[in-house]
């Protein structure tokens, strides 16, 4: 497909969205990161039955963590992307670099 | 166990506030089991409040350590030589380690980081509920297994009382009524006989209502 997304995006791959843990997501923004979103499969396909459903829910948490410190949870998205579906893929690269390069840098990198 | 939940980051981030490099310590045994000061949570904690330091353009340092448990002495001498090394000290544990930690270390000032709940069961993962007070004196012999002073809200020795619809209780349309619950395990046990047997009046002089409790084990005292 040759598709091309941003270059701001790292990814991190993990065997599962339900391996992702909340301090895996605080230690990212720690380090400096300016937004994270977590690409899991679509609701109901998950080989391991619930681990994006888990993800979903560890997200939701983490959201509410940011904003409780000032970071903003905005700053953080799930999305469930089919891992067949590479223009979907792309297009949510794009959704999450246009969204976190309107909310500017991280307001810890700020300060610094 | 003991359940607790943990403190809004605010009210936390009030106690660190002048701090520069503070002790964070979790404990593993109950708070670990409920998700509320273990490990994982020391972790996610001491990044959120670096975080909103270095937001506000603070620098925070914090010392990670979680105990085996914070209520026993052997455990909390192991932070004896880093503890002076310290602003402050905020601890995860129970109300319990918090003041045993407090009380060993005069000098640095303590601040719980969770609050503590009641000591109760993981009904399911996520889920906990209470089912004991420690009033010094059980009953669950006569009640079948089953705590009218912790689950039924009057506390009633012989219930129900007429609050009780359904098999739940008025306060809340989701509370089981405690005393429905003795009723139908008394059956299924074949002892109702039991139930007819009037529970006398409680001595509460064990409960909290006679002020703080201590146990003596003469055999066990050094």
């Amino acid at each position: 497909m040759r598709l091309s997304y941003p270059d701001s995006i790292r990814i991190i791959r993990l065997p599962c969205t339900g391996k992702i843990d909340v301090i895996h997501i605080m230690e990212a923004f720690e380090k400096g990161a300016d937004g994270v979103y977590v690409a899991g499969c679509l609701e109901g396909e998950c080989h391991f039955i619930k681990g994006n459903l888990r993800a979903r829910k560890r997200v939701e948490y983490t959201k509410k963590l940011l904003d409780d410190i000032g970071v903003g949870g905005e700053r953080l998205e799930m999305y469930n992307i089919a891992a067949s579906d590479g223009p979907r893929f792309a297009a949510v690269a794009r959704e999450m670099h246009g969204k976190i390069t309107a909310l500017g840098p991280s307001p810890i990198k700020k300060s610094l | 166990m003991i359940v607790a939940e943990r403190k809004p980051i605010e009210e936390i981030m009030g106690f660190a506030k002048n701090c520069k490099k503070i002790l964070m310590v979790g404990c593993n045994e109950c708070v670990t089991v409920c998700y509320a000061g273990g490990r994982k949570e020391v972790a996610i904690l001491a990044s959120a409040l670096k975080m909103a330091f270095k937001k506000d353009g603070k620098g925070l340092e914090v010392t990670e350590v979680t105990l085996e448990r914070q209520c026993d002495h052997e455990y909390l001498e192991e932070i004896r030589n880093i503890v002076d090394e310290h602003d402050a000290i905020v601890s995860l544990a129970c109300g319990v380690g918090v003041q045993f930690m407090a009380e060993k270390y005069l000098t640095t000032p303590v601040f719980p980081g969770v609050n503590t709940r009641f000591m109760g069961v993981t009904e399911e993962s996520g889920v906990w509920s209470e089912r004991c007070q420690g009033c010094g004196e059980c009953i669950l012999g006569q009640t079948a297994g089953i705590c009218p002073i912790s689950r039924c809200a009057k506390r009633l020795l012989n219930g129900p009382c007429g609050g009780s619809t359904n098999g739940k209780c008025e306060i809340n349309k989701d509370l089981d009524c405690a005393w429905q619950l003795i009723i139908d395990r008394l059956k299924a046990l074949d002892r109702l006989d039991d139930y007819e047997e009037i529970i006398p009046i409680k001595d509460w002089s064990t409960e909290r209502a006679g002020g703080p409790r201590k146990v003596v084990r003469e055999d066990l005292k050094q």
